[in-house]
Protein backbone atom coordinates (compact mmCIF):
# COMPACT_ATOMS: atom_id res chain seq x y z
CA UNK A 1 0.00 0.00 0.00
CA UNK A 2 1.36 3.16 -0.98
CA UNK A 3 2.49 5.59 2.12
CA UNK A 4 0.09 8.09 2.83
CA UNK A 5 1.63 11.18 4.92
CA UNK A 6 -0.66 13.47 6.29
CA UNK A 7 1.73 16.64 4.28
CA UNK A 8 3.09 15.60 0.81
CA UNK A 9 6.06 17.32 0.06
CA UNK A 10 6.41 20.34 -1.68
CA UNK A 11 7.71 20.80 -5.28
CA UNK A 12 10.33 22.62 -3.54
CA UNK A 13 10.90 20.26 -1.20
CA UNK A 14 11.65 17.80 -3.75
CA UNK A 15 13.62 19.58 -6.08
CA UNK A 16 16.15 20.43 -3.18
CA UNK A 17 16.28 16.97 -2.34
CA UNK A 18 17.12 15.90 -5.32
CA UNK A 19 20.14 18.86 -5.97
CA UNK A 20 20.89 17.21 -2.21
CA UNK A 21 21.49 13.95 -3.61
CA UNK A 22 24.58 15.17 -5.62
CA UNK A 23 27.42 14.00 -5.05
CA UNK A 24 29.25 18.01 -6.45
CA UNK A 25 26.85 19.29 -3.68
CA UNK A 26 28.05 16.86 -0.95
CA UNK A 27 31.56 17.40 -2.22
CA UNK A 28 30.79 21.66 -1.75
CA UNK A 29 29.77 21.52 1.48
CA UNK A 30 32.85 19.08 2.88
CA UNK A 31 35.35 20.86 1.14
CA UNK A 32 37.93 22.33 2.98
CA UNK A 33 38.68 25.54 1.36
CA UNK A 34 36.28 25.90 -1.67
CA UNK A 35 32.88 26.72 0.78
CA UNK A 36 34.97 29.78 2.97
CA UNK A 37 36.36 30.87 -0.47
CA UNK A 38 32.85 30.91 -2.31
CA UNK A 39 31.18 32.27 0.49
CA UNK A 40 33.77 35.03 0.97
CA UNK A 41 34.15 35.65 -2.55
CA UNK A 42 29.88 35.98 -1.99
CA UNK A 43 30.68 38.30 0.63
CA UNK A 44 33.26 40.88 -0.06
CA UNK A 45 31.95 41.20 -3.32
CA UNK A 46 29.30 43.47 -1.97
CA UNK A 47 32.23 45.87 -1.86
CA UNK A 48 31.41 46.14 -6.16
CA UNK A 49 28.17 45.44 -6.42
CA UNK A 50 25.85 47.29 -3.75
CA UNK A 51 28.89 49.54 -3.07
CA UNK A 52 28.61 51.19 -6.54
CA UNK A 53 24.88 50.50 -6.78
CA UNK A 54 24.74 52.71 -3.77
CA UNK A 55 26.93 55.47 -5.65
CA UNK A 56 24.72 55.65 -8.30
CA UNK A 57 21.36 55.68 -6.27
CA UNK A 58 22.86 58.24 -3.61
CA UNK A 59 23.77 60.07 -6.89
CA UNK A 60 19.88 59.64 -7.68
CA UNK A 61 18.90 61.18 -4.46
CA UNK A 62 20.94 64.00 -4.81
CA UNK A 63 23.07 63.29 -1.95
CA UNK A 64 26.82 62.47 -4.17
CA UNK A 65 28.24 63.77 -7.54
CA UNK A 66 25.83 65.91 -7.69
CA UNK A 67 27.73 67.92 -10.65
CA UNK A 68 27.96 64.56 -12.83
CA UNK A 69 24.83 64.08 -15.01
CA UNK A 70 22.83 60.81 -13.97
CA UNK A 71 24.00 59.05 -17.27
CA UNK A 72 27.36 59.28 -16.86
CA UNK A 73 26.77 57.36 -13.31
CA UNK A 74 24.72 54.94 -15.15
CA UNK A 75 27.15 54.06 -18.31
CA UNK A 76 30.21 54.29 -15.66
CA UNK A 77 29.95 53.10 -12.85
CA UNK A 78 26.72 50.93 -12.94
CA UNK A 79 28.38 47.94 -15.21
CA UNK A 80 31.00 47.46 -12.84
CA UNK A 81 27.76 46.72 -10.48
CA UNK A 82 26.45 44.04 -12.82
CA UNK A 83 29.78 42.50 -13.04
CA UNK A 84 29.27 42.20 -9.41
CA UNK A 85 26.17 41.18 -9.51
CA UNK A 86 27.08 38.37 -11.54
CA UNK A 87 29.54 37.05 -9.16
CA UNK A 88 27.00 37.38 -6.52
CA UNK A 89 25.04 35.27 -8.16
CA UNK A 90 27.23 32.76 -9.45
CA UNK A 91 28.53 32.08 -5.83
CA UNK A 92 24.97 32.52 -4.69
CA UNK A 93 23.96 29.63 -6.78
CA UNK A 94 26.91 27.39 -6.00
CA UNK A 95 26.52 28.25 -2.35
CA UNK A 96 22.53 27.24 -2.44
CA UNK A 97 23.41 24.13 -4.26
CA UNK A 98 26.10 22.98 -1.58
CA UNK A 99 23.14 22.73 1.05
CA UNK A 100 20.18 22.96 -1.00
CA UNK A 101 17.31 21.20 1.90
CA UNK A 102 18.81 23.57 4.41
CA UNK A 103 18.57 27.01 2.82
CA UNK A 104 14.85 25.67 1.03
CA UNK A 105 13.44 25.79 4.47
CA UNK A 106 15.40 28.77 6.29
CA UNK A 107 13.20 31.60 7.19
CA UNK A 108 16.04 34.25 6.13
CA UNK A 109 16.61 32.77 2.90
CA UNK A 110 12.98 32.54 2.10
CA UNK A 111 12.63 36.52 3.04
CA UNK A 112 15.72 37.26 1.40
CA UNK A 113 14.65 35.57 -2.32
CA UNK A 114 11.31 37.81 -1.74
CA UNK A 115 13.29 40.97 -1.17
CA UNK A 116 15.68 39.94 -4.29
CA UNK A 117 11.80 40.09 -6.13
CA UNK A 118 11.23 43.29 -4.94
CA UNK A 119 14.64 44.13 -5.93
CA UNK A 120 14.21 42.82 -9.84
CA UNK A 121 11.07 44.58 -9.66
CA UNK A 122 12.09 47.95 -8.34
CA UNK A 123 15.20 47.84 -11.23
CA UNK A 124 12.83 47.25 -13.53
CA UNK A 125 10.51 50.20 -12.93
CA UNK A 126 13.31 52.55 -12.55
CA UNK A 127 14.81 51.25 -16.33
CA UNK A 128 11.76 50.93 -18.09
CA UNK A 129 9.05 53.63 -16.20
CA UNK A 130 10.91 56.41 -14.23
CA UNK A 131 13.99 56.55 -16.33
CA UNK A 132 12.01 57.01 -19.70
CA UNK A 133 12.23 61.18 -19.55
CA UNK A 134 15.93 61.21 -17.99
CA UNK A 135 17.29 63.93 -20.69
CA UNK A 136 14.74 66.24 -18.91
CA UNK A 137 16.48 65.58 -15.19
CA UNK A 138 19.95 63.90 -16.38
CA UNK A 139 21.87 66.92 -15.66
CA UNK A 140 19.49 68.18 -12.10
CA UNK A 141 21.50 67.81 -9.07
CA UNK A 142 18.47 66.67 -7.53
CA UNK A 143 15.91 64.86 -9.83
CA UNK A 144 12.54 64.07 -9.86
CA UNK A 145 10.46 62.55 -6.54
CA UNK A 146 9.17 59.67 -8.33
CA UNK A 147 13.15 58.86 -9.83
CA UNK A 148 14.57 59.69 -6.11
CA UNK A 149 11.82 56.93 -4.86
CA UNK A 150 13.17 54.42 -6.83
CA UNK A 151 16.93 55.15 -5.66
CA UNK A 152 15.71 54.86 -2.15
CA UNK A 153 13.67 51.86 -2.14
CA UNK A 154 16.93 50.23 -3.88
CA UNK A 155 18.72 51.59 -1.00
CA UNK A 156 16.51 49.71 1.29
CA UNK A 157 15.74 47.02 0.21
CA UNK A 158 19.92 45.51 -0.96
CA UNK A 159 20.76 46.79 2.88
CA UNK A 160 17.68 44.67 3.97
CA UNK A 161 19.45 41.67 1.37
CA UNK A 162 22.32 42.16 3.31
CA UNK A 163 20.98 41.91 6.47
CA UNK A 164 18.50 39.01 5.89
CA UNK A 165 21.73 37.96 4.21
CA UNK A 166 23.84 37.31 6.90
CA UNK A 167 21.41 36.12 9.23
CA UNK A 168 21.16 33.28 7.33
CA UNK A 169 23.88 31.80 8.90
CA UNK A 170 21.80 31.60 12.08
CA UNK A 171 19.53 28.79 12.97
CA UNK A 172 17.15 30.30 15.44
CA UNK A 173 14.34 29.24 13.26
CA UNK A 174 15.18 25.97 11.25
CA UNK A 175 12.21 23.59 11.20
CA UNK A 176 12.29 21.42 14.74
CA UNK A 177 9.88 20.43 17.25
CA UNK A 178 8.53 23.48 19.73
CA UNK A 179 8.61 26.29 16.69
CA UNK A 180 6.08 28.69 16.79
CA UNK A 181 3.37 27.88 14.29
CA UNK A 182 3.85 31.20 12.09
CA UNK A 183 7.93 30.05 11.70
CA UNK A 184 6.66 26.51 10.51
CA UNK A 185 4.45 27.74 7.59
CA UNK A 186 6.87 30.33 6.69
CA UNK A 187 9.91 28.20 6.52
CA UNK A 188 7.69 25.32 4.93
CA UNK A 189 8.91 23.02 7.62
CA UNK A 190 5.43 21.04 6.97
CA UNK A 191 6.95 19.62 3.89
CA UNK A 192 10.69 18.81 5.14
CA UNK A 193 8.96 17.00 8.59
CA UNK A 194 6.99 14.87 6.16
CA UNK A 195 9.77 13.03 4.52
CA UNK B 1 52.36 32.06 17.28
CA UNK B 2 49.97 35.78 17.04
CA UNK B 3 51.27 38.50 18.35
CA UNK B 4 48.74 39.13 21.09
CA UNK B 5 50.70 35.57 22.16
CA UNK B 6 54.09 36.39 21.87
CA UNK B 7 54.00 40.49 23.11
CA UNK B 8 51.97 38.69 26.13
CA UNK B 9 48.97 40.73 25.33
CA UNK B 10 46.10 37.97 26.39
CA UNK B 11 44.98 39.35 29.75
CA UNK B 12 44.40 42.71 28.21
CA UNK B 13 41.96 40.88 25.61
CA UNK B 14 40.10 38.85 28.41
CA UNK B 15 40.30 42.31 30.69
CA UNK B 16 38.56 43.88 27.23
CA UNK B 17 36.15 40.79 26.57
CA UNK B 18 35.04 40.90 30.63
CA UNK B 19 33.85 44.43 29.90
CA UNK B 20 30.00 45.14 29.85
CA UNK B 21 29.75 45.85 26.17
CA UNK B 22 31.49 42.55 25.46
CA UNK B 23 29.56 40.27 27.91
CA UNK B 24 26.57 42.14 26.79
CA UNK B 25 27.18 41.28 23.29
CA UNK B 26 27.58 37.87 24.56
CA UNK B 27 24.80 37.57 26.79
CA UNK B 28 22.14 38.26 24.01
CA UNK B 29 20.95 35.81 21.02
CA UNK B 30 20.80 39.19 18.60
CA UNK B 31 23.21 42.00 19.53
CA UNK B 32 26.23 40.34 17.75
CA UNK B 33 24.25 39.38 14.52
CA UNK B 34 22.49 42.51 14.47
CA UNK B 35 25.93 44.40 14.88
CA UNK B 36 27.73 42.20 12.28
CA UNK B 37 24.89 42.95 9.98
CA UNK B 38 25.43 46.71 10.25
CA UNK B 39 29.42 46.21 10.28
CA UNK B 40 28.38 44.55 6.73
CA UNK B 41 26.34 47.03 5.78
CA UNK B 42 29.32 49.60 6.35
CA UNK B 43 31.38 46.95 3.95
CA UNK B 44 29.28 47.98 1.19
CA UNK B 45 29.07 51.68 1.84
CA UNK B 46 32.55 51.50 2.26
CA UNK B 47 33.63 49.84 -0.75
CA UNK B 48 31.28 52.10 -3.23
CA UNK B 49 33.48 54.97 -1.47
CA UNK B 50 36.89 53.55 -1.86
CA UNK B 51 36.24 52.09 -5.45
CA UNK B 52 34.84 54.78 -6.72
CA UNK B 53 38.08 56.62 -6.25
CA UNK B 54 40.54 53.93 -7.10
CA UNK B 55 38.60 52.96 -10.25
CA UNK B 56 38.90 56.97 -11.04
CA UNK B 57 42.63 56.59 -10.45
CA UNK B 58 42.95 53.65 -12.51
CA UNK B 59 41.45 55.49 -15.30
CA UNK B 60 38.04 54.33 -15.78
CA UNK B 61 34.97 54.64 -13.57
CA UNK B 62 34.12 58.73 -13.86
CA UNK B 63 36.27 59.55 -16.48
CA UNK B 64 34.46 63.36 -16.98
CA UNK B 65 36.10 64.26 -13.50
CA UNK B 66 39.23 64.72 -12.45
CA UNK B 67 40.18 61.88 -9.69
CA UNK B 68 40.63 65.18 -7.17
CA UNK B 69 36.80 66.27 -8.07
CA UNK B 70 36.11 62.32 -7.14
CA UNK B 71 38.09 61.90 -4.23
CA UNK B 72 36.31 65.11 -3.39
CA UNK B 73 32.67 63.86 -3.98
CA UNK B 74 33.54 60.67 -1.85
CA UNK B 75 35.57 61.81 0.72
CA UNK B 76 32.22 62.15 3.59
CA UNK B 77 30.91 59.03 2.26
CA UNK B 78 33.97 56.90 2.91
CA UNK B 79 34.62 58.86 6.73
CA UNK B 80 31.43 58.17 7.42
CA UNK B 81 31.27 54.37 6.59
CA UNK B 82 34.58 53.79 8.30
CA UNK B 83 33.18 55.32 11.35
CA UNK B 84 30.25 52.87 10.97
CA UNK B 85 32.67 50.19 10.63
CA UNK B 86 34.71 51.28 13.95
CA UNK B 87 31.61 51.59 15.67
CA UNK B 88 30.39 48.11 14.48
CA UNK B 89 33.92 46.34 15.02
CA UNK B 90 35.02 47.51 18.16
CA UNK B 91 31.96 45.78 19.91
CA UNK B 92 32.24 42.71 18.20
CA UNK B 93 36.07 42.46 18.85
CA UNK B 94 34.92 43.04 22.80
CA UNK B 95 32.76 40.40 22.49
CA UNK B 96 35.35 37.72 21.68
CA UNK B 97 38.58 39.17 22.34
CA UNK B 98 39.92 36.28 23.73
CA UNK B 99 39.44 34.23 20.18
CA UNK B 100 40.93 36.73 18.63
CA UNK B 101 44.06 37.10 20.67
CA UNK B 102 45.07 33.28 19.20
CA UNK B 103 43.57 34.16 15.50
CA UNK B 104 46.59 35.11 12.88
CA UNK B 105 43.22 36.62 10.45
CA UNK B 106 42.33 39.28 13.18
CA UNK B 107 45.67 40.12 13.51
CA UNK B 108 46.12 39.99 9.84
CA UNK B 109 43.28 42.41 9.41
CA UNK B 110 44.14 44.78 12.20
CA UNK B 111 47.70 45.21 10.48
CA UNK B 112 46.45 45.55 6.92
CA UNK B 113 43.11 48.01 8.76
CA UNK B 114 46.65 50.50 9.70
CA UNK B 115 48.34 49.99 6.44
CA UNK B 116 44.93 51.21 4.11
CA UNK B 117 44.28 54.06 6.48
CA UNK B 118 47.90 55.30 6.76
CA UNK B 119 48.14 54.77 2.68
CA UNK B 120 44.71 56.22 1.89
CA UNK B 121 45.76 59.49 4.15
CA UNK B 122 49.39 59.55 3.44
CA UNK B 123 49.78 58.54 -0.30
CA UNK B 124 46.61 58.00 -2.08
CA UNK B 125 44.51 61.38 -1.04
CA UNK B 126 47.21 63.46 -1.40
CA UNK B 127 47.84 62.24 -4.87
CA UNK B 128 44.06 62.06 -6.05
CA UNK B 129 44.13 65.59 -4.93
CA UNK B 130 46.53 66.85 -7.49
CA UNK B 131 45.43 64.64 -10.33
CA UNK B 132 43.23 67.68 -11.50
CA UNK B 133 42.47 67.34 -14.80
CA UNK B 134 39.70 65.01 -16.32
CA UNK B 135 41.19 64.07 -19.61
CA UNK B 136 44.16 61.86 -18.39
CA UNK B 137 46.79 63.90 -19.37
CA UNK B 138 47.47 64.81 -15.79
CA UNK B 139 50.93 65.31 -16.67
CA UNK B 140 49.85 68.88 -18.20
CA UNK B 141 48.38 70.12 -15.06
CA UNK B 142 51.25 72.21 -12.89
CA UNK B 143 52.30 70.42 -10.21
CA UNK B 144 49.91 66.98 -11.52
CA UNK B 145 50.76 63.31 -11.59
CA UNK B 146 51.82 60.53 -14.18
CA UNK B 147 49.02 58.32 -14.65
CA UNK B 148 51.23 55.10 -14.01
CA UNK B 149 51.58 56.87 -10.60
CA UNK B 150 47.74 57.59 -9.85
CA UNK B 151 46.97 53.41 -11.12
CA UNK B 152 49.67 52.35 -9.34
CA UNK B 153 47.95 54.14 -5.81
CA UNK B 154 44.26 53.14 -6.93
CA UNK B 155 45.86 49.50 -7.67
CA UNK B 156 47.42 48.96 -4.17
CA UNK B 157 44.40 50.87 -2.38
CA UNK B 158 42.11 47.89 -3.94
CA UNK B 159 44.29 45.28 -2.71
CA UNK B 160 44.88 46.40 1.29
CA UNK B 161 41.26 47.21 1.15
CA UNK B 162 40.48 43.84 -0.27
CA UNK B 163 43.08 42.24 2.15
CA UNK B 164 41.05 43.66 5.64
CA UNK B 165 37.89 42.72 4.16
CA UNK B 166 38.76 39.02 3.33
CA UNK B 167 40.84 38.98 6.33
CA UNK B 168 37.90 39.84 8.07
CA UNK B 169 35.51 37.17 6.76
CA UNK B 170 38.40 34.94 7.62
CA UNK B 171 38.52 35.46 11.24
CA UNK B 172 35.14 33.59 11.42
CA UNK B 173 36.27 30.32 9.33
CA UNK B 174 39.64 30.08 11.45
CA UNK B 175 40.17 29.46 15.29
Amino acid sequence: MRHVSLYEPSLLHSFAEWLDSHAWSTALIESLWVWPLLESTHVLTVMLFVGMLAMVDLRLLGFAFKEAPVSHLTSRILPWSVAGFVVMVATGLLLFYSKPVSYTHNVWFRLKVVLLIAAAVNAWMFHRRVSRDRERWDSQPKPPAAVRMTAAMSLGIWASVIVVGRMIAYNWFECRGGQPAFIVWAAGCAAELAE
Amino acid sequence: MTWCESFGWFDTYDAWEQSWVGVAIRESLWLFPGIEAVHLLGLAMLGGSVLIVDLRLLGVGLTAFSPARVQASARWWFLGSLAVMLATGVPLFLSEAVKCCFNDSFEVKMAALLLAVIFTYAVRNPLARRAVTANGEQTAAPGAMPAWLLQTAGAVSISVWVTVAAAGRWIGFSG
